[in-house]
């Protein structure tokens, strides 16, 4: 359970690291926080010839918020966000996610930017970011775009980075100071990745849910949004009758792949559970 | 008195600081070796291609090496021939083929990546039932039917017993795969000394002397060339008691190219191609009268033992432990019984904490449970009916069980977990939609096996006995040389407070030698719960030796009789007198003044003593409370209980410890761990994201009350116990879920417990 070996830079400024992963191409992997790419070096999943550590470069670490958005910087430590980072729902919905990434030692050490790059289906911050449709800002020495998160996961371990680029930053839009919001996780052990998990977040006015935001992790090769669910809850009342139908729709939504922890019929049944737990947990709160 | 006393063990503060000294310490530096494995569970090795470069060592490099054939001497074994590596066929995905050597690990797994095993895959046979069906391949070609042990076993009165019985109550039970999954890694560092031509092997194991002769025997050298070092060991619980072939190739090869190599397992290793354990089926059925006794029990035995037998000890051990120790703490004198070790690609299986008895104990507590449902008394009542309760006791299979407390543990566990009032809350509770139970698990716990107790398992090598040398030096200090081999016990404490007592020394005074082959006698090693009784019975045994040779020096010091003298604080003193003479100054004598000793006395302070009873049992009852969650199949443990009887504790910290890692690993029987083959064996559960061991967030606080029994049956008074948590907890565990699932009608008999199996019996018991 060695590495194999491999080039290591290690870049103090963003220019350089984007030069870097320019010359480099397939060939480089980012190190941030190490926290899944390294296992995977020792297991010898992945051989990158260059290693392309960021950890170095100073200012891509920031967590800041704007009029309507929370601007994460890539090397913002997962730790950060247990204490909410922000007033109101968004910081605490972070903080609820957090708490659920992984072990302590590993919220010290792994990057929310990381997380989003890697794209586990059954991290934390993807779904999170599947949820809010979160804006991620790539960069490289061609320059600057933004890919929302609808487009950026493409498959498990997957997304629309190319190899040039760097995830930079993430923008979260800010949620509405009433919105409730909802996160609930299934795993066999606490710290292990999800089996199922489900966040939400409903606005409610007059009494009526006049938005509605379900996704899901780990059911599928990306976090998923549930449209059927978000549809049953659009304009009603909020109640327990509702919400279990809208965890059925949920169900109906999703075609899970199976492994050891949990078959497609299981983790469709905790789709199910889990949606109406989060959704009755956000009106709990 | 020192012995009863909490005393914090001496073995931490290095381990804590991080100044103990693994294997992985000693190889750093040396040349490392990476085995080769086989990608696949079965198929004809028809070449091996190795790189340029690369310094490999395959089976046809291995002349005149032996194969490892441990044995038992019985009609119903065959024995199984394993080669230290294979040169024509593999048997299960992970089977070490080749090795290589190279200056780094790094380097080493290099190369091992570009050797090139060229394999012509053969169907595999994998999991119990495929290997019990009529056409199944055979995984060797002289064992028919896949069964290394078939033993069958029917007392004369069985059937006239059974077939009247009111009530016949049965229960499948299976208890999955698991690891003992040490925290260190299984390696070997294997350094040739060019002045004296010997090997020395510091080896993560657990019985160096039988590795030294399993090594020796192998490659056909004399025992005195090779010296096996057990240094800190992090935990073996039986996974390192057995032999590994990968150490025999270590040895070859330090002796072959005069060099100094060292093995370390990575964790992936650990899971594929170190010992199994469990992975056995037991179909049991229980003939109760109408008092709910239990007069008769019928068992099927099925044990997955992997694709060979381990050394010393056999894969025969599994099956015939279960077959003899069937009954439990429970009297019935009538039994048929048939019990199979089943051989099949898959990793070979090893002894693991509890060994067959966590199953054993899962079995009757559950059949217990079933028939008080059917009887229709309740679960107390049906096991104090049938607890053995008069001293000694002998089983229907010819065990003599020692005094114990099985009903006295029961009611104390009772008690504490308020039964009573655990019902009303569980009605209570049923009313709100939430679903908690509680479970019981009475067991007894067979420990300290003597010779005489693994003889009957007609074993080539018959373990049993246990050897301990004591010496005081010049100074006074008390060194005691000892066979069994502590890697996470404490025997460094414990064995140093019995001596301590009998010696009148303090224990700061006493150290304890052990795990080097060079300067400890012949031993066992250790596993089995057999150190505090079997060492700290040969301690106790050398320590009247050592009295009485400072007796007679003093007596001659003090011009006093040998039978006045008293011994205590460091000193001997007449009796009732303040003349006293420090053990010290009698120590100086007995080296420096050897000749003012009496005529017939040798010089110096040097003796030995071997002990080997019978054997004892320690027994207990564990109590659990559960919630389960309807919709996810989650168990959550809200309270564990454990009334422990180990008779006299030796440290009852030390005690408890045992007890806390016992459960731990009973509760990961019960709930979490699970080692999976697919269905072309290999194996799925090859890291710890997939192998899951809990952790301290799952696990409950333990509640532990001690019982004392007194028993005759060791001389110290103290009882085994490194096995009883994990025996007694998935039972315990099991049972309380299916009591909090039983308005439902679920029946779970199958560990682990785990959400997606626990929701599929809540599925199927609605109608879903």
């Amino acid at each position: 359970m060695k590495p194999a070996k491999f080039e290591y830079r290690a870049p103090r400024e963003l220019e350089e690291a984007l030069s870097i992963l320019a010359e480099v191409g397939d060939e480089g992997k980012v190190l941030a926080g190490g926290q899944s790419l390294v296992p995977s070096m020792n297991f010898r999943l992945a051989r990158p010839a260059v290693l392309v550590d960021i950890n170095g470069i100073g200012g891509i670490d920031s967590v800041t918020s704007s009029s309507d958005h929370l601007v994460i910087g890539t090397l913002a430590r997962h730790v950060r966000f247990e204490r909410p980072v922000t007033d109101g729902p968004l910081g605490h919905l972070l903080a609820l996610a957090a708490r659920k990434v992984g072990h302590r030692p590993i919220r010290i050490r792994g990057t929310f930017g990381g997380s989003l790059a890697h794209a586990d289906p059954a991290a934390e911050w993807c779904m999170i970011a599947t949820l809010l449709d979160a804006t991620m800002v790539a960069s490289s020495v061609r320059g600057q775009r933004e890919i929302t998160a609808s487009n950026f996961f493409k498959t498990v371990f997957s997304t629309a980075l190319e190899p040039d680029e760097l995830l930079t930053e993430a923008r979260l839009p800010l949620l509405n100071p009433a919105a409730k919001i909802g996160f609930v996780e299934f795993s066999r052990r606490a710290g292990d990745f999800a089996i199922v998990a489900a966040s939400s977040v409903l606005d409610v006015e007059g009494g009526r849910i006049s938005t509605a935001r379900i996704a899901l992790g780990s059911v599928g090769g990306t976090p998923l949004r549930s449209p059927a669910a978000e549809a049953v809850l659009q304009g009603n009342v909020p109640s327990g009758e509702l919400f279990a139908e809208a965890g059925e729709a949920a169900a109906g939504d999703v075609e899970p792949m199976g492994d050891i922890h949990g078959s497609p019929e299981y983790r469709r049944d905790l789709v199910r559970v889990l949606t109406r737990r989060s959704l009755q947990a956000s009106t709990e709160h | 008195m020192w012995v009863g006393r909490r005393l914090r063990r001496f073995e931490d503060a290095a381990l804590l600081r991080g100044e103990g000294r693994f294997v992985g310490d000693i190889a750093s530096g040396s040349a490392a070796m990476r085995f080769v494995r086989s990608p696949v569970a079965r198929g004809k090795i028809l070449d091996i291609e190795i790189p340029k470069g690369a310094s490999v060592i395959t089976g046809r490099d291995l002349e005149g090496v032996g194969t490892v054939m441990p044995l038992l001497h019985r009609d119903d074994f065959i024995a199984v021939e394993q080669p230290v590596l294979p040169l024509t066929e593999v048997h299960f995905a992970g089977q070490a083929v080749a090795a290589v050597i190279a200056p780094t690990a790094e380097e080493a797994e290099d190369f091992a990546d570009q050797v090139f095993l060229e394999i012509d895959p053969l169907d595999p046979v994998v999991g119990l039932d495929n290997a019990l069906s009529p056409d199944a391949p055979l995984v060797h070609e002289h064992v028919p039917g896949n069964s290394i042990i078939d033993s069958n076993m029917t007392t004369p009165g069985f059937t006239e017993a059974f077939e009247p019985a009111p009530f016949k109550v049965s229960v499948d039970i299976r208890s999955s795969r698991q690891s003992a999954m040490p925290l260190e890694t299984r390696g070997g560092h294997a350094a040739f000394d060019a002045s004296t031509g010997r090997v020395t092997l510091s080896a993560g194991t657990q019985a160096p002397h039988v590795i030294r002769t399993a090594i020796a025997d192998v490659l056909g050298i004399p025992e005195a060339d090779l010296r096996v070092v057990a240094p800190d060991v992090g935990g073996g619980f039986g996974q390192k008691y057995c032999l590994a072939v990968e150490d025999v190739v270590a040895v070859w090869a330090a002796r072959r190219y005069r060099m100094a190599v060292a093995w370390i397992e990575d964790r992936r290793e650990n899971f594929t191609s170190s010992f199994h354990s469990r992975d056995q089926h037991y179909l049991v059925t229980g003939a109760f009268d109408d008092d709910g006794k239990l007069v008769a029990l019928e068992a099927d035995i099925r044990c997955n033992v992997g694709a060979f037998s381990c050394y010393p000890v056999t894969c025969g051990v599994e099956a015939l432990m279960a077959m003899a120790e069937m009954p439990g703490p429970y009297d019935f004198r009538e039994y048929s019984v048939r019990a199979r070790a089943v051989t099949t690609n898959a990793c070979p299986i090893a002894p693991y904490r509890g060994v067959s008895r966590p199953v054993i104990t899962m079995t009757l507590e559950r059949l217990m449970d079933e028939a008080a449902n059917r009887i229709g008394v309740s679960e107390v009542e049906i096991r104090r009916r049938n607890l053995v309760t008069e001293f000694p006791y002998t089983s229907v299979m010819g065990l003599v069980y020692d005094q114990a407390t099985y009903i006295e543990s029961l009611d104390r566990a009772v008690e504490l977990i308020d039964l009573d009032g655990f019902r009303k809350e569980q009605e209570e509770s049923l009313t709100k939609g939430k679903y908690i139970g509680l479970g019981l698990s009475t067991f007894s716990e067979r420990t300290g096996y003597g010779t005489s107790a693994f003889a009957a398992r007609s074993m080539d090598i018959t373990p049993g006995f246990e050897t301990v040398e004591m010496t005081m030096d010049p100074s006074g200090f008390v060194e005691v040389r000892v066979g069994a081999s502590s890697h996470g016990q404490g025997l460094e404490t414990s064995l140093s407070q019995l001596v301590a007592d009998e010696l009148g020394v303090r224990p700061e005074n006493v150290r304890i030698v052990q795990g080097d082959t060079d300067r400890t006698p012949y031993g066992w090693g250790t596993f089995a719960s057999r150190s505090a009784v079997l060492a700290g019975g040969a301690s106790k045994l050398a320590s009247h030796d050592m009295r009485a040779k400072l007796a007679a020096i003093a007596a001659n010091e003090l011009e006093a009789a040998v039978e006045d003298m008293e011994f205590s604080e460091g000193s001997v003193k007449v009796r009732g007198t303040d003349v006293a003479v420090e053990m010290s100054k009698l120590a100086r004598i007995a080296y420096h003044k050897s000749n003012q000793l009496s005529l017939g006395s040798t010089p110096g302070l040097s003796v030995s003593a071997t002990y080997d009873p019978h054997g004892t049992f320690s027994n207990a009852c564990h109590a659990a409370v559960v919630e389960v969650d309807l919709e996810t199949g989650a168990v959550q443990i809200r309270r564990f209980l454990v009334v422990e009887d180990a008779g006299i504790l030796i440290n009852p910290l030390i005690a408890d410890g045992q007890v806390h890692g016992g459960v731990a690993q009973g509760i990961a029987s019960a709930l979490f761990e699970e080692l999976v083959y697919d269905e072309n064996g290999n194996l799925l559960t090859t890291s710890l994201m997939d192998y899951l061991p809990p952790t301290m967030s799952e696990m409950p606080l333990i509640e532990i009350e001690h019982l004392v029994s007194i028993s005759d049956a060791t001389i110290t008074g103290a009882k085994g116990l490194g096995e009883g948590g994990a025996i007694g907890a998935p039972a315990a565990v099991i049972n309380a879920i299916n009591d909090a699932l039983r308005p439902l009608g679920v029946v779970l008999n199958e560990n682990p417990a785990t959400p997606e199996r626990v929701r599929r019996h809540i599925a199927r018991a609605q109608g879903a």
